[in-house]
């Protein structure tokens, strides 16, 4: 800046050396590449999702069961409702005891049993899919001797319970202590009080836990490699191996054929769409009002 | 009392209870024990033995989760002890087996995804707290967000179509002309390496770190922020001495939980490193995890010894991820609870 006015020049910025400001914008500079840096995989994924699923995605790919090696077309059906089947176990066993759980926690779970019921729910947070997918093939498929939806249904609802559990107690705290004594005021009993005012009032938070539970194990593939096993068939008995629709990816992902590979791309894009499509579709029907006390 | 006794003609009989709500207070008040005695009590045990029930099997399944892997990788241990981590040899047809290619593996992919994801992440968490215009913010942690909710198997397939070829068309060709005197980067660009399992890691534990950056970085007061500028420091100057320096454990928090998503995961993983077990020095070769081998071999394991082999490696993932954890909670919670930042400096 040109001393033509010295009192303003000193009241701006007259001492800071050229290097440092120099390095102040290499430095913006270089947080703002990292930016594009962490964006560029994620646009690249989507781009190629869209790009190689799109033009693979047909009827048949929607209503057919998987086609022999060197046979044309075919399609994922039965690994798609097979994986809602495997979800839905999941969610019946995880979702009441996952919700249980963070009740507990919010309206008792002040004292070292609580603290207690919250270190593990994190640590279990932490265990790898793929040991979780172990002890569900120790507990289920050992005892009943073969692979079974249940089993994968099983290793979900363990990797589900953590994650509701404590959104569940999160949202719970979040509604306002004078709820619950305006109730208790009336007379009406604790567990009334929780369930009909402090769990309804959290609702749709708990259900935006509940969503995002079910879209994390819902792409799970490892916990799923033995426990669900996957199948060329249509399955919709708990006790049997039934196709999933992330192991059927994976299967045609490492296979050295085109066409599966092509079948891999629209299977990812069909799964991408579905978990997204299932958030957004809660998320909307929470709003308007359909749920009911949870 | 005059007032109901005059107008008890024209009232229905609950009328008169309605108009003295103020005065029956004290009537309800003492009524409430008296109903919560009957059956409200009992009610409220069985709804709280209910919910300690769920809360029982939480800790139940981390209990099951500690039995059935020590139970069932009791073979292997008997056969093999401490040596199972130091042998080189896994020979399933002789049922000879030793899991160090596997515990290198996992150590190197999840390392070599921290030294590229750390910079990265860290970079973006500045930007979006520090310098961005506050209209990019949302969209920005959304996208970054977003990056998260990709599950696994679609990295994977992604990494093996096109990471997998720019690497071996490029990058690999790239560095064993320039870098190749360090060792690292010897051998043939195949694609399929130590390399490219590092890079998918790291865009899949970005996502972590950064939210975590991101979270203790907005805990720092903004007086430290002011305090800084009023030095006449410069943006970033304000940043480094100011934020960064404030939040650093926390930020090291997220770096582990960062390592503890990339010690446990599996399927991307599997899908690129080569899946053979050998330690080599170079990057550009094929490698094997403990979680891949587990993904890849489990389910066609003969053989008590095989199996329990193979729970004894899912055991040790689970230690290890469980201490990482552990310590990485502990170093958010440091600077998320409000501690003074002299405490760790």
């Amino acid at each position: 800046m040109p001393d033509r006015d010295k009192l303003s020049t000193q009241r701006t910025v007259p001492d800071i050396a050229l290097h440092r400001r120099v390095i102040d914008h290499v430095m913006t500079g270089v947080a703002v590449l990292t930016v594009v840096l962490v964006l560029a995989p994620l646009f690249a994924i989507f781009a190629y999702l869209i790009y190689r699923g799109v033009g693979s995605i047909n009827w048949a790919f929607l209503t057919q069961t998987p086609r022999p090696v060197g046979e044309a077309g075919g399609g994922m059906a039965n690994a798609i409702v097979g994986s809602a089947f495997i979800l839905a176990l999941a969610s019946v066993l995880g979702v009441p005891i996952g919700v249980g759980a963070g009740v507990y926690l919010a309206e008792f779970g002040t004292n070292r049993f609580g603290d207690a019921i919250r270190f593990t729910a994190d640590v279990l947070n932490g265990v790898p899919s793929i040991v979780i997918g172990i002890v569900a093939y120790a507990i289920v498929v050992l005892s009943q001797r073969h692979f079974s939806a249940l089993a994968g249904g099983v290793a979900l609802a363990i990797m589900m319970i953590p994650t509701i559990t404590r959104t569940t107690e999160e949202m719970l705290l979040l509604v306002p202590q004078a709820l619950r004594e305006a109730a208790y005021g009336l007379g009406i009993p604790r567990w009334r009080t929780t369930l009909s005012i402090t769990l309804r009032t959290a609702t749709s938070g708990v259900i935006t836990g509940i969503m995002l539970a079910f879209a994390r194990v819902a792409g799970e593939t490892a916990p799923l490699l033995f426990t669900a096993f996957g199948n060329q068939f249509w399955n919709l008995r708990a006790d049997q191996p039934t196709a999933a629709l992330p192991l059927q990816i994976f299967s045609y992902a490492i296979s050295p054929y085109d066409e599966w590979h092509r079948q891999a791309w629209a299977g990812a894009l069909v799964l991408i769409v579905l978990i997204v499509g299932a958030v957004a579709a809660v998320r909307f029907a929470v709003r308007r009002g359909t749920f009911g006390a949870a | 009392m005059a007032n109901p006794a005059l107008q008890r003609p024209d009232m229905p009989p609950p009328q008169p209870t309605e108009t003295k709500k103020v005065s029956d207070v004290v009537p309800i008040a003492a009524a409430a024990p008296i109903l919560r005695g009957s059956n409200s009590e009992l009610g409220d045990r069985i709804f709280k033995f209910c919910m300690l029930l769920c809360g029982l099997a939480v800790l139940g399944t981390l209990g099951l989760i500690v039995y059935e892997l020590v139970l069932r990788s009791g073979p292997s241990w008997h056969a093999f002890g401490l040596k199972f981590f130091a042998g080189h040899d896994w020979d399933p047809v002789n049922e000879k087996f030793g899991a160090m290619p596997f515990v290198y593996g996992t150590l190197v992919s999840s390392f070599l995804a921290l030294l590229v994801a750390v910079p990265l992440s860290i970079g973006v968490a500045v930007f979006t707290t520090e310098m961005c215009p506050p209209v990019l913010r949302g969209p920005l942690s959304f996208f970054v967000e977003l990056l998260a909710a990709i599950p696994s198997v679609v990295y994977g397939l992604w990494a093996i179509f096109v990471l997998v070829p720019i690497l071996s068309n490029y990058v690999q060709p790239f560095l064993s002309k320039t870098l190749s005197w360090t060792g690292f980067f010897d051998g043939p660009p195949y694609g399929i390496s130590m390399l490219a399992a590092g890079i998918i890691l790291a865009v899949m534990i970005i996502p972590i770190i950064s939210s975590i950056t991101r979270e203790v970085m907005m805990v720092v007061p903004q007086h430290q922020r002011e305090a800084a500028l009023a030095l006449g420091a410069t943006r970033w100057e304000m940043i480094r001495v100011g934020v960064l320096r404030n939040a650093r454990a926390g930020i090291m928090g997220g770096i582990i939980l960062g390592l503890g998503r990339a010690l446990g995961e599996t399927m991307a993983v599997t899908m690129v490193i080569g899946n053979r077990p050998e330690i080599a020095k170079s990057l550009f070769a094929p490698g094997y995890t403990m979680a891949s081998v587990l993904a890849n071999e489990f389910s066609e394991a003969t053989g008590d010894v095989y199996l329990s082999a193979l729970i004894e490696i899912g055991l040790a993932l689970f230690l290890v991820t469980i201490v990482v954890n552990a310590l990485a909670r502990f170093l958010v919670w440091t600077v998320t609870r409000g501690q003074p930042a002299s405490a760790h400096a």
